[in-house]
């Protein structure tokens, strides 16, 4: 396959293929999870600065109502995701490790949870800038996980100019299906999604692009882009080739169009806009409505969990009662597992059950401790310079080399001369490696103290 | 709730793992072996059992003694041994073999730190140290297929430690055979000007191949490992390729004096120092490009050195200088990231926009934002409800 590939000289001709594990999820229904007792919604869930509180503890909340504002462009603003009171507004453990401020909110018991704050829109009128205002409102970020601010990706700086929205539909990463249920459950409002997006951004032309392991999908949407009939443009579902990564900005670019971003520009150099199938199907749905983001749908799965599927989760519902609901069975003891957020190439192991779902969590993992036993005894070898990290590599780096500088410390070299910039930690060097080093593990130090280097 | 386990992700692995790797190559190199076996008998079972049992003993010593990354059970040592005994003549003195097994893993691999850290094909360090000191021993070939090889041992073979083995020519004669019935399709044109036939050099069946067998049975078990990427299918491609772009050039220059293309790549160790020698993942460069880079010295080197020096063959001392150029090709041939090459910078946009994101200035231009901002609390205010 790869000697073809090289031949035909496919576009995005690096990643891997990993196991795709979806089965257990991929044909149910997103379900609803019922609201917890209790909700923590950090104020930064997203790149950019933190929203500031405009609740005060002691105040009741309605569904639906912000609770923290926005003064900085880089910022989205937060909305109650129950009905109930304001308990607390205090530091709370993140994902990431460090206690970040959070807002406590007790859910009223017997409340509807019925958004009643939000107020209807007439789409069909707003101009391109009120929808962005709008998009900002809704308190939007990347549902795929980047969790960047929708309302400054879907800007367009005054010299650029776009014309294609590309929407990624890949959803590479192994056992998550979140978007591809959405795909099938919600294409209409992803359509109507779409077509904000390429009011705000002036596109003439939008690409779904799906990975071809999700046939359903792409019938589906392009069932839904039939019906919609779209004035603003030609809307396209594309199959892709499935492989990791893929649900890269710049791999799918490169997998659809065969261009290049140059390093360190973003699509929008090269007149496109790339957003999640999420992010746009939640637009589609919040827009008409003027309601603000207070839910997602997150994959619960992996081999620990007894009821999988995709879930309607509420922002800021504590882990511990996702995976109570999802039948991670609760032994006291000895039992031990790890649990993850997001994907499991790139998702990160949280170190406490009490770390909300935020607005960027798109899968809740859960292996048990039997399950990560066989990586766990692999040998470590030293390298014997297969290769197979420089073949797999998307960014087309040199693993390899750059690992044997990591483990000499020569982090300056590493960022010189081996572009350890343009590495986004996807993980293949890692999942390929047959020495089993840990190849990105030391590049994310390396590029932690690059950065902590050019700060002093 | 038990207890929460952290680990860094990626938290799923490849199904690839050293050990997968060289023991897929020992399978593949295991009918290679068989067929040697076939063609020169019990001697040859026994170099290689000698063999690969002295670079198993020198491996599992300097683990041991702690010298050495790896194991035994990493199998690196078995394929260097394999290899080696391949590269012997059948009838090689035991005694010698054990020491070219010895002198390969100890020198070749863990004088340099063990597995990974070799600069030389180990194997080939051994073959060229067992040329250097028994060079009697190592150019002395017997034909294959004689009769009654599954029973009797080649005389040289059985020759006591540290004594110089019985000429073969005698042996040979007292068998009513040619003692240059042995020599090497190599050594009968570098020296007699005589060209082995086609058929006779692809399938070595008809006997008289002397080092190791087929080259289309290497072909074939290589090709294996190709398709399975358990090797780098561009060091063999380019070796091969630059081999008969030179030979050919040669032999367009003057058609008498030089043999044809065909012969140099299927004549010799080529076919084997090819697929399995230059193709050792240590010692070769890691880089797509210097992989061609490096394959293409190797068949150069090859055809130079076998045209215009004293020895016959050249793939050993090709294969052993590329390995010494390798660090050197892996740094000029680093491969271009993504986003980095030319045609990227020429289609790239032609203002600089940087991802610390689009400023405020330049979405000011769509957003109308502050005004909308200072009215919100008064909307929220109007609004909390009373429960």
């Amino acid at each position: 396959m790869k000697l073809l590939n090289y031949f035909r000289g496919e576009a995005f001709q690096r990643g891997v293929h990993p196991a795709s594990r979806k089965e257990a999820t991929a044909d149910r229904r997103i379900r609803r999870l019922p609201y917890p007792p209790r909700v923590t919604v950090p104020l930064v869930q997203h790149i950019g600065k933190p929203p500031h509180a405009i609740v005060k503890v002691g105040q009741d909340v309605v569904r639906g109502q912000p609770i923290a504002r926005a003064d900085d462009w880089l910022s989205v603003p937060h909305h109650a995701p129950v009905t109930g009171v304001v308990e607390a507004i205090e530091l709370r453990p993140t994902a990431r490790g460090p206690w970040a401020q959070a807002i406590v909110i007790r859910s009223q018991a017997g409340a509807t949870q019925e958004d009643l704050w939000g107020k209807t829109r007439d789409m069909e009128a707003a101009t391109g800038a009120d929808i962005l205002q709008a998009v900002w409102d809704t308190g939007m970020v990347g549902l795929g996980g980047a969790a960047f601010p929708t309302h400054a990706k879907l800007s367009v700086p005054k010299q650029a100019k776009v014309h294609t929205l590309v929407v990624n539909g890949c959803e590479c990463e192994p056992y998550l299906t979140c978007d591809h249920r959405v795909m099938v459950e919600e294409a209409d409002d992803l359509v109507r999604g779409i077509r904000y997006a390429m009011r705000v951004t002036g596109a003439v032309r939008a690409i779904v692009g799906i990975e071809d392991n999700k046939p359903e999908a792409v019938e589906a949407v392009e069932a839904a882009i039939a019906r919609a009939n779209a004035p603003e443009g030609a809307i396209h579902a594309e199959a892709v080739p499935t492989k990791y990564p893929q649900g890269s900005e710049k791999m799918l670019l490169m997998a659809l169009f065969g261009v290049e971003i140059p390093s360190g520009q973003l699509p929008v150099a090269m007149g496109m806009v790339v957003n999640n199938v999420g992010t746009l199907a939640a637009l589609g749905r919040l827009l008409p409505l003027g309601q603000g983001l207070t839910e997602r749908v997150v994959t619960v799965t992996g081999p620990g969990v007894a009821r999988p599927g995709d879930y309607r989760v509420a922002i800021g519902t504590p882990l511990k009662f996702v995976m109570d609901y999802a039948g991670v069975e609760a032994k006291a003891g000895l039992d031990r597992r790890q649990v993850i957020l997001g994907g499991p190439m790139m998702g990160q192991a949280i170190a406490s059950l009490d770390v909300p779902i935020t607005k960027g969590v798109s899968g809740v993992l859960v292996f048990r401790h039997d399950d990560m036993l066989a990586n766990d005894r692999r040998k470590t070898y030293p390298c014997i310079k297969c290769g197979e990290c420089v073949e797999s590599c998307p960014m087309g780096l040199n693993p390899s080399t750059l690992g044997m500088l990591a483990a000499k410390r020569e982090y300056d070299l590493m960022g010189s001369d081996y572009h350890l910039g343009d590495c986004f930690e996807c993980g293949c060097c890692t999942y390929v490696c047959p020495s089993n080093i840990p190849l990105v593990q030391q590049f994310r130090v390396a590029k932690q103290i690059l950065r902590e280097r050019a700060v002093a | 709730m038990g207890t929460v386990e952290i680990r860094p992700a990626p938290h799923v692995r490849g199904e690839r793992t050293v050990e997968k790797i060289m023991l897929n190559v020992v399978w593949s190199l295991l009918p290679i072996c068989a067929f040697y076996v076939f063609q020169y008998g019990v001697s040859a079972l026994a170099s290689i059992t000698v063999v690969t049992g002295a670079c198993l003993l020198t491996e599992r010593w300097l683990v041991r003694t702690g010298t050495q990354a790896g194991n035994i059970g990493d199998y690196s040592a078995t394929i260097t041994g394999l290899l080696l005994a391949l590269t012997l003549p059948p009838g090689f003195p035991l005694w010698m073999g054990a020491i070219a097994g010895f002198v390969a893993i100890g020198l070749g691999k863990g004088l340099f730190g063990g597995l990974g850290f070799n600069v030389f094909n180990p194997a080939l360090v051994g073959r060229a140290f067992a040329q250097a000191a028994f060079p009697t021993a190592i150019a002395t070939y017997t034909p294959s297929f004689l009769p009654g090889r599954f029973t009797e041992f080649i005389p040289s073979s059985l020759a006591w430690p540290l004594m110089i083995p019985a000429d073969a020519a005698l042996w040979l004669k007292a068998k009513h055979l040619d003692a240059l019935a042995g020599a090497t399709p190599l050594a009968k044109w570098k020296f007699d000007g005589v060209m082995v036939g086609a058929n006779e050099l692809v399938t070595s069946l008809s006997g008289h191949m002397a080092v190791g067998p087929s080259p289309l049975l290497i072909l074939l078990c290589g090709s294996y490992l190709a398709l399975r990427r358990y090797l780098d299918w561009r060091i063999p491609m380019s070796i091969l390729g630059g081999a008969a772009v030179v030979a050919w050039a040669l032999f367009a220059f003057n058609p008498t004096h030089y043999p044809n293309p065909f012969f140099m790549l299927f004549s010799g160790g080529l076919i084997l120092g090819a697929v399995y020698m230059a193709t050792d993942m240590a010692t070769s460069p890691v880089t797509p490009r210097g992989m061609w880079l490096y394959g293409g010295l190797i068949g150069l080197l090859t055809v130079v050195i076998r045209y215009y020096s004293g020895l016959p063959e050249g793939v050993m001392y090709a294969i052993l200088i590329a390995n010494a150029a390798t660090p050197l090709i892996e740094r000029i041939t680093q491969p271009t990231p993504f986003g980095k090459s030319a045609l990227a910078a020429r289609r790239g946009a032609s203002y600089p926009l940087n991802p610390s994101y689009i400023s405020r200035e330049d979405a000011g231009a769509v957003t109308p934002k502050k005004r909308i901002l200072k009215n919100k609390p008064k909307r929220d205010e109007r609004r909390t409800p009373t429960h």
